[in-house]
């Protein structure tokens, strides 16, 4: 079933346009790769999903219900939920307490949701509680099965998020999203800048978040990585979708020429 | 003996400034506002609690509380339908409208309650006063200092033992990521005005019952704030306690040797603090 996708998705920053027509889909259960250079719109399409960046409506659709147009707090707490790129800790916050911030504000029952749904009646904006019906935010992921998945962050708790090792401060912005008990995490970049070691210890991750029930798309560089881990693969090169297939059915000369625009 | 007494009036000065301060600190620890009615809107509080004493006739304290409710809901809408949208990486507009703000409170409360002064009466309290050894203090000063501590010690409850206080934190690093978290940037903002207009009446409280009162005197109070706030640095609020206090006692001391010297004291002191200490004497690690 299609849980999250894009329908001729553009984006653009002031006047730069950096998505032309870009369509992706992912089905419940399933992890998708999005592989591509520097610029080719990977975070782009990452910040549009999550409403960081907005455009129409129907270009995105979750569950058959379009969200294109949704703030960031709504689209997560219909369970869509980014890792984001270079980690974004909170850095006056301990690690405990960037944990127990992601799963704070899930499911949208807050009383601020509740105001704001109660004048959509009136003024025709998007109406929080609605939309975020359907993920109630409840799943495996308490603050102890995230300590459970990364014991280094039991030890590490009180200590401020930013004092961590880089590869500590990915399980804190993994474990950061986790806590909501997302339906559809989005990992963009998290292996950048960390050693091969610490990456494979993070992937490692991967099987328990899915078999929670959690679908995930990765945004990587690491094509390797991304290939051993996806059960599609799309690669970006300039705001467009040049490859998409199963990692065993695409060869390195579809990839070079996907990637890099020309053929190895 | 008599220099103990004047240091000690001078510490329980601080206490009303640093109540003053409270506010200003709170709002720009989490959003980097500047509110420049800020003074203005303590006034206000005080022409409130003066409403609710005279019409319910009832006592400052319960006026106070019942003030609170409807300061909050003012910094609330307040924040959502107007400062927010001033808010962004240019450091002018938030300055520009709160001085707007500042002139339309003035001229309202003028146009509401004439330019006469006021006071909120207290009765026998007023005149209350404790024997400490060689030293006798005001109960209504006393009060004032412990009112000062009570708000800074339940503001540091909120900021590091609740939900919001996490979310006051996590906005104010990053408010993008927070929204990424469910977090609505615009709320939390909403909600920490509300506070501070929260603290705002507690010093309003006090504003009313040591001293008169009429629209204009909100800029005068807004320096001593602020320069307790600097002083202290930008965003600690034990910093602007500290603040207070040394403004406080400068202002008695400089009153003690020459009456004349008291405000002249308090801004001479926050000069020398700032040409030590340019940052403030606790400023935060990250700024």
């Amino acid at each position: 079933m299609t849980l999250l996708e894009t329908h001729g998705l553009t984006a653009h920053y002031g006047d730069f346009q950096a998505l032309f027509g870009v369509d992706i889909r992912l089905d419940t259960g399933e992890t998708v790769a999005i592989i591509g250079a520097n610029g080719a719109g990977k975070t782009t399409l990452m910040r549009s999903i999550t409403g960081v960046l907005r455009g129409a409506a129907d270009q995105i659709r979750h569950k058959g219900t379009a969200i294109g147009h949704l703030m960031p707090d709504t689209i997560m707490k219909r369970g869509i939920v980014m890792v984001p790129e270079g980690r974004k800790l909170f850095p006056s916050l301990t690690v405990e307490e960037n944990l127990l911030i992601g799963g704070q504000h899930k499911g949208g029952r807050d009383l601020g949701d509740r105001i704001d749904s109660f004048l959509s009646r009136f003024t025709g904006a998007p109406d929080p509680v609605a939309l975020a019906a359907g993920h109630d935010g409840t799943g495996i992921w308490t603050l102890d099965t995230v300590y459970d998945l990364f014991p280094i962050l039991k030890e590490r708790r009180h200590n401020p998020g930013t004092a961590l090792s880089g590869g500590q401060q990915q399980m804190v912005a993994i474990g950061r999203a986790l806590m909501s008990n997302p339906a559809v995490l989005l990992c963009d970049e998290i292996s950048l800048g960390l050693a091969p070691v610490v990456i494979r210890d993070i992937y490692a991750a991967l099987p328990k978040i899915k078999a929670g029930g959690t679908s995930v798309i990765v945004v990587e560089q690491d094509i390797g990585q991304a290939l051993k881990v996806a059960d599609r693969v799309y690669c970006m090169m300039e705001g467009r979708v040049t490859l998409e297939g199963r990692p065993d059915a695409i060869s390195r000369d579809d990839i070079h020429a996907a990637y890099f625009g020309a053929p190895a | 003996m008599i220099w103990i007494d004047t240091i000690v009036q001078g510490v329980l000065l601080g206490g009303l400034y640093a109540l003053f301060a409270a506010g200003l600190s709170l709002v720009f620890g989490i959003m980097r506002l500047v509110n420049l009615a800020h003074g203005d809107l303590i006034v206000m509080g005080a022409y409130l609690i003066l409403v609710v004493v005279s019409v319910l006739g009832l006592n400052p304290f319960v006026a106070a509380l019942v003030a609170a409710p409807v300061m909050f809901s003012i910094g609330w809408v307040l924040q959502k339908a107007v400062l927010n949208r001033t808010l962004g990486d240019d450091i002018l507009p938030p300055l520009l409208v709160t001085f707007g703000l500042s002139v339309v409170i003035q001229n309202s409360l003028l146009e509401g309650f004439s330019a006469d002064s006021q006071r909120i009466s207290m009765g026998p309290l007023e005149t209350a006063s404790v024997a400490v050894g060689p030293v006798t203090m005001g109960l209504l000063p006393l009060l004032t200092f412990g009112s000062a501590i009570a708000v800074i010690v339940g503001l540091n409850q909120i900021f590091y033992r609740t939900a919001i206080g996490r979310a006051f934190r996590a906005t104010s690093d990053d408010p993008v990521t927070a929204s990424l978290m469910g977090i609505r940037p615009d709320r939390v903002f909403a909600t920490a005005m509300g506070l501070a207009l929260v603290v705002a009446t507690i010093a309003a409280l006090y504003l009313g019952t040591r001293s008169n009162f009429d629209p204009y005197v909100g800029p005068a109070r807004l320096i001593y704030a602020f320069e307790a706030v600097i002083i202290g640095g930008l965003g600690s609020l034990w910093g602007t306690l500290a603040g207070g206090i040394i403004i406080g006692v400068a202002q008695t001391v400089g009153a003690a040797i020459n009456p004349e010297w008291q405000i002249l004291a308090g801004h001479v002191a926050f000069l020398i603090v700032l040409l030590v200490r340019p940052r403030g004497l606790f400023p935060r690690a990250v700024d």
